[in-house]
C-alpha cells in the first residue's frame, strides 16, 4: 500500500506531543503522566522505522499512550478496573466500532479498531500494542470472532 | 497545551542516550552565524548555514532514515569541537564523518579536501589533480558548492588559480571570516 509519506520524527513528535500528554494526564494524573509520556515516545521511536506509511499517526501514537497508561495502571490497580479505561478523544472510526467492540478486552478492542477502523498493518498494530505481530493478529481475530458470535445471537 | 520544557528535554536526552534516533540535530551558535548541525551513529552528517529546520529534516530523513530528532546532547561533541575551532584552539577535527549517499567521485574529493591543512589554501585544479582527474576543476567546484559538512571539511580553503576566492555556498563573507580566523589572509 502506497500511503502518505512518513514525516521526519521531529515533526511527528511536535504535532502529537500535546495530545499524548493530555490523554496521559487524564488517565494517570500529573505525577505518573510524565514518565508515561517519555515511555510513549520512546516506544514510538522504536517502532517508527517499521512504519509503512504516515497515515493515522495520531491514533497510532494515542494507542501506544493508552497501552503505556494501562501498563502503569495495571501495576497499581486490580485487573477488573482496567476495562473502564476508555478512549477519550473523538475518533470517527472508533465511534463506528465502539458499540461492536464493547465487550472485548482492551487489547482485542485496540487490535480490531486499528485493523478494521484504521486499516493499519499487523506490524504497525504490534508496535502500537508493544507485542508481537502474531499476538496482534491473534488479538484481532479473537476480537472479530467474539463480535461475530454476539452479533449472530 | 504546551509541553513542560523539562519533560521535553528528558525525552530528547533519553532518545539520544538509548540510540533510538537515526540522526540527531541541533542549532549551534558560532561567530559566522547559527549552524544547523546533524549527527548520526556513523558521525557528523551535516553542517548547514541554512537553519530553516523543516527543510533540513526532509534532507536528513532521506540520507539517514525517518527518525530525525532534535537532541542537543547528541550534538555535544560536534559543538565542543566547533567551539574550540572558532576559539582558535583547535586546528583539526577528530569527529568521524557520515558521507553516506554521496557519489564515489564526491567522496574521494572530500577525502582529499580533508587533508588541506589549517591556515593554508589550495585550488580547485590542484584538488582535481590529487584525485587523478586534473581536468575536473569545475566538477570539484561543484563538489565544494554542495559540501554537506562545511567548516569541518574545509571547502573554504579552496580558491581559484589566480588566488581569487571564487565563491562559497555560505556566502563569501563567511569564507573570508574562516580564512582570517585561520590566519590564511
Amino acid at each position: 500500500m502506497q500511503g502518505v509519506a512518513i514525516p521526519p520524527f521531529e515533526l511527528f513528535y511536535e504535532e502529537h506531543r500535546a495530545a499524548v500528554l493530555r490523554q496521559l494526564l487524564q488517565m494517570l494524573g500529573r505525577e505518573r503522566a510524565e514518565d508515561a509520556f517519555q515511555e510513549t515516545f520512546l516506544r514510538a521511536l522504536q517502532a517508527y522505522r517499521r512504519l509503512e506509511h504516515g497515515e493515522h499517526l495520531r491514533s497510532w501514537v494515542l494507542t501506544i499512550a493508552r497501552n503505556v497508561a494501562v501498563d502503569a495502571l495495571r501495576r497499581t490497580k486490580p485487573a477488573d478496573e482496567l476495562v473502564e479505561v476508555a478512549a477519550d478523544d473523538h475518533r470517527p472510526a472508533y465511534e463506528e466500532l465502539a458499540s461492536l467492540t464493547d465487550g472485548l478486552s482492551p487489547k482485542e478492542r485496540a487490535a480490531v479498531v486499528l485493523r478494521y477502523g484504521y486499516d493499519l498493518s499487523y506490524e504497525q498494530i504490534a508496535a502500537a500494542l508493544d507485542s508481537s505481530e502474531d499476538a496482534a493478529r491473534q488479538a484481532a481475530s479473537t476480537g472479530v470472532r467474539r463480535i461475530r458470535r454476539r452479533v449472530s445471537k | 497545551m504546551t509541553i513542560p520544557a523539562d519533560l521535553d528535554r528528558r525525552f530528547r536526552d533519553a532518545a539520544a542516550v538509548l540510540g533510538l534516533v537515526d540522526v540527531a540535530f541541533d542549532v549551534v551558535g558560532s561567530p559566522v552565524g547559527d549552524l544547523f548541525v546533524a549527527v548520526s551513529e556513523r558521525g557528523l552528517t551535516e553542517i548547514s548555514y541554512d537553519t530553516r529546520v523543516e527543510e533540513q529534516l526532509e534532507l536528513l530523513a532521506r540520507i539517514a532514515g525517518p527518525r530525525v530528532l532534535r537532541a542537543p546532547r547528541a550534538v555535544d561533541d560536534a559543538r565542543r569541537e566547533l567551539d574550540e575551532y572558532f576559539a582558535g584552539t583547535r586546528h583539526a577535527f577528530d569527529l568521524s564523518l557520515d558521507l553516506r549517499a554521496l557519489p564515489t567521485f564526491t567522496v574521494s574529493v572530500l577525502r582529499e579536501l580533508a587533508r588541506v591543512p589549517y591556515g593554508e589554501t589550495t585550488t580547485y585544479g590542484e584538488l582535481a589533480a590529487r584525485v587523478g582527474r586534473p581536468r575536473a576543476a569545475r566538477a570539484v567546484g561543484t563538489v565544494m558548492n554542495r559540501n554537506r559538512i562545511p567548516i569541518v571539511l574545509p571547502c573554504h580553503r579552496v580558491v581559484g588559480s589566480t588566488g581569487d576566492l571564487v565563491g562559497y555556498a555560505g556566502g563569501l563573507d563567511r569564507k573570508i571570516s574562516l580564512l582570517e580566523l585561520e590566519g590564511a589572509r
